[in-house]
């Protein structure tokens, strides 16, 4: 057994060899390794076997309402942004069977005992975006009283491989989430893309000693005082690129006050109410149930699928749905995401991804709204600049 | 007797989302559209105990599930009685169970009503309609632990003599030491000689000492907003005056999203809140 691991935070230098050596050590430990690849027009999270599954030279462009993968001549493996798919597809899943149960006279019984052992996840490009987002949803479902059993089995084994963001979309606000690279806390292993003419490497660390573990078995130097300093670089001028904004000092108090602002009916008109936005949310956790029997009635399994506060039935009590209207629907999400959360979690919901912004058909962002409920009120006490 | 906890340890359980099931042991009607049913174990394994005002999710076999109170007697260990009004789908396949169907049970779930806060003083307690299911345990509680409590006020509204549930058992308390019980209704018919009118007309009825009284009101939203401001105006602290919401739910823990109201999860932070918590949030619509 390797007794001289990479110590925890020293950064070292790998090449395009090792990092595939890095997922091959993954797939030997019995881990399901999923990364990025291109489907069809985007990068999407799937199983991947080696580097050359990762799409080279993939980039996009994204803006309100727009997604475009483009090409890159570079050749870079994490050069696109993000993707429409988040980790928590793989962590909260869309759907779930909480059981099956199977008549027995006049009563019944519980076929499995819970859900089935999920694969052993190693998610390899995790934003550090994402982190934030992942943590999140540990506070969420897995609480002080109760926790997710399917949550908390798929992410219990997780091995958590981060990328540091070297380019940034137009749509991130993770900056003024207080969420945006470099990763700290969180990963096993995370990686900093450097790719010039002369040269394709990464500058990679370990966060845990299962991370250590890994990188003790691939061909690695210490990284030069150089080295750090281009990936610092990188990173920064990914963070420098980024403008758009969310001023988060006092919004979850200005949010509760604006509860009647003429703000929700003008986001209102432009609102689908369609959840594409808390789909593509990392964060968002609302699910509902289905109970759906065989054609004999004598087995039965009900299934947990993902929900969104846009649904009109969300909120049903005999007799009428409590949230009718889009704009009240709008409002729960955004005062939610950025307003109740703190309260419930401790921080907001929302990370600054962006996804919301890209992919609501109407490039409805939650930034200008957020903007637009607090420029009323500095119109309103007189200071600000009218918009 | 064995003494109940008032609080309790709510650590997580090995599978949150699979019913026990437990077989049926008496339905009885209340009244037209609402029936008690009393749950036992089917097996060995004893049914959770709870606290007043907590409550369960109840599964119909391939039907569905919802959130129903504990409407019996906490200290009766071994039962879970529920008192289901029939509104829709799940609740009419409860009500229609007969004596040893089996229902799925899990919990019981959510905040109870501060039987602990309100140990030596009077106790108001207000319901409208379904409401008083979740609060006889209320009763049932105070009344074993009579000298710990001061007076107890009961007072009751239905939309019809026939829709007032428990009707033997008000009578029944009413003519204990200490215990006033009055009831109203919306529409009295000619055989009605009681109150007619909203639950909050009764009050004048009732001696209220505001600073030394605990009030624990259920009923529709409205219907409390009405009592809080009655008991407000009468000099009733917000902070002692305790008040149980409803949202569609689907969990029961926190996990689904469906009860949120304001920032509270009405599930795991509630369902009973002070009025002083939910003060800012009652009566704005579509919250
Ligand atoms: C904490 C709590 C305690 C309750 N206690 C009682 C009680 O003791 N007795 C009683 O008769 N009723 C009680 N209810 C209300 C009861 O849960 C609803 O009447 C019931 O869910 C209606 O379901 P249904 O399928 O018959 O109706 P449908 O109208 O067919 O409803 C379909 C679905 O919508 C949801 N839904 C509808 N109405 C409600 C509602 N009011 N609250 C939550 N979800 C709803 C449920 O998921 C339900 O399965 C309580 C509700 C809550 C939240
Ligand atoms: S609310 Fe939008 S920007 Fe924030 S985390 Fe969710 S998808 Fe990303
Ligand atoms: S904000 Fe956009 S993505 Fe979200 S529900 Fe409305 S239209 Fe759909
Ligand atoms: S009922 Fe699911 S979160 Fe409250």
């Amino acid at each position: 057994m390797v007794t001289n691991l990479p110590a925890i935070g020293t950064q070292f230098l790998i090449d395009i060899p090792a990092l595939d050596s890095i997922i091959g050590g993954l797939r030997r430990r019995g881990y399901e390794v999923l990364g990025p690849v291109v489907r069809g027009a985007a990068v999407v999270y799937d199983a991947i076997e080696g580097v050359n599954d990762l799409p080279a030279g993939a980039g996009d462009e994204q803006e309100a309402g727009a997604y475009r993968l483009t090409r890159r001549e570079d050749g870079a493996l994490f050069g696109f942004v993000l993707s429409p798919h988040s980790w928590k597809k793989f962590l909260h899943p869309p759907e779930a069977r909480l059981f099956a149960a199977r008549r027995d006279g006049r009563s019944f019984r519980l076929l499995n005992g819970g859900p089935a052992p999920p694969p052993r996840y190693a998610f390899l490009g995790v934003r550090a975006c994402e982190l934030a987002a992942i943590a999140i949803q540990d506070r969420v479902l897995l609480g002080e009283s109760y926790s997710d059993a399917t949550y908390r089995a798929r992410r219990q084994g997780a091995f958590l491989v981060a990328v540091n963001c070297t380019w940034a979309a137009p749509t991130c606000f993770c900056t003024s989430m207080r969420t945006a690279p470099p990763a700290e806390a969180g990963f096993d292993l995370a990686l900093t893309e450097l790719v010039s003419s002369e040269r394709h490497v990464f500058v990679i660390e370990a966060g845990s000693r299962a991370g250590a573990e890994v990188l003790a078995e691939v061909e690695r130097h210490e990284a030069s005082p150089g080295d750090r300093l281009e990936a610092e670089r990188a990173i920064a001028a990914a963070k420098a690129s980024i403008w758009r904004k969310v001023n988060t000092s006092g919004l979850r108090e200005l949010l509760y006050e604006k509860f009647d602002d003429p703000r929700w009916d003008h986001v209102a008109q432009r609102c689908f109410t369609c959840g594409n936005c808390t789909q593509v949310c990392p964060t968002c956790f609302c699910t509902t149930v289905d109970d759906s029997s065989d054609v004999t009635g004598q087995q039965t399994e009900r299934w947990r699928r993902s929900d969104s506060c846009f649904s009109q039935n969300f909120t049903f009590i005999h007799g009428g749905s409590v949230r009718m209207s889009a704009k009240s629907r709008y409002r729960q999400w955004l005062t939610h995401k950025l307003g109740a959360w703190v309260d419930q979690f401790g921080s907001p919901g929302c990370v600054g991804c962006g996804r919301c912004i890209t992919w609501c058909p109407a490039g409805i962002d939650i930034t200008q709204e957020a903007a637009a409920l607090r420029a009323d009120e500095e119109i309103a006490i007189g200071k600000g600049d009218a918009i | 007797m064995e003494a109940i906890e008032l609080e309790q340890d709510q650590t997580s359980q090995v599978d949150t989302f699979q019913p026990v099931p437990a077989v049926v042991s008496q339905v009885r009607k209340d009244t037209p559209d609402t029936f008690t049913l009393t749950l036992e174990p089917e097996g060995a394994e004893p049914l959770p105990s709870f606290l007043p005002g907590q409550f369960s999710m109840l599964y119909v076999f391939g039907v569905g599930e919802l959130p129903i109170s504990i409407s019996g007697d906490p200290q009766e260990k071994g039962k879970l009685l529920y008192t289901v009004r029939s509104v829709g789908k799940t609740t009419h396949a409860l009500v229609s169970r007969k004596v040893g169907d089996s229902v799925g049970v899990r919990g019981p779930f959510g905040k109870p009503w501060p039987l602990k806060a309100a140990r030596g003083k009077d106790v108001l307690v207000v319901a409208g309609g379904i409401g008083l299911a979740p609060l006889r345990p209320v009763i049932y509680y105070i009344l074993r632990h009579r000298a710990d409590y001061g007076r107890l006020v009961i007072l009751y509204g239905a939309r019809s003599p026939r829709d007032l549930l428990y009707q033997k058992q008000l009578d029944s308390w009413s003519r204990l030491p200490d215990v006033q019980v009055l009831t109203t209704v919306d529409y009295g018919g000619l055989s009605w000689h009681g109150h007619v009118g909203v639950v909050t007309t009764l009050f004048r009825y009732v001696r209220l000492q505001p600073l030394h009284s605990v009030a624990m009101v259920c009923g529709p939203e409205i219907m409390m907003r009405y009592v809080a401001w009655e008991l407000e105006a009468r000099g009733l602290p917000q902070g002692d005056l305790y008040v149980s919401m409803e949202r569609n739910m689907k969990c029961g823990v926190g996990f689904c999203g469906h009860c949120q109201f304001g920032p509270y999860f009405i599930c795991k932070d509630g369902p009973i809140f002070t009025y002083r918590e939910m003060r800012p949030w009652l009566g704005k619509y579509e919250l």
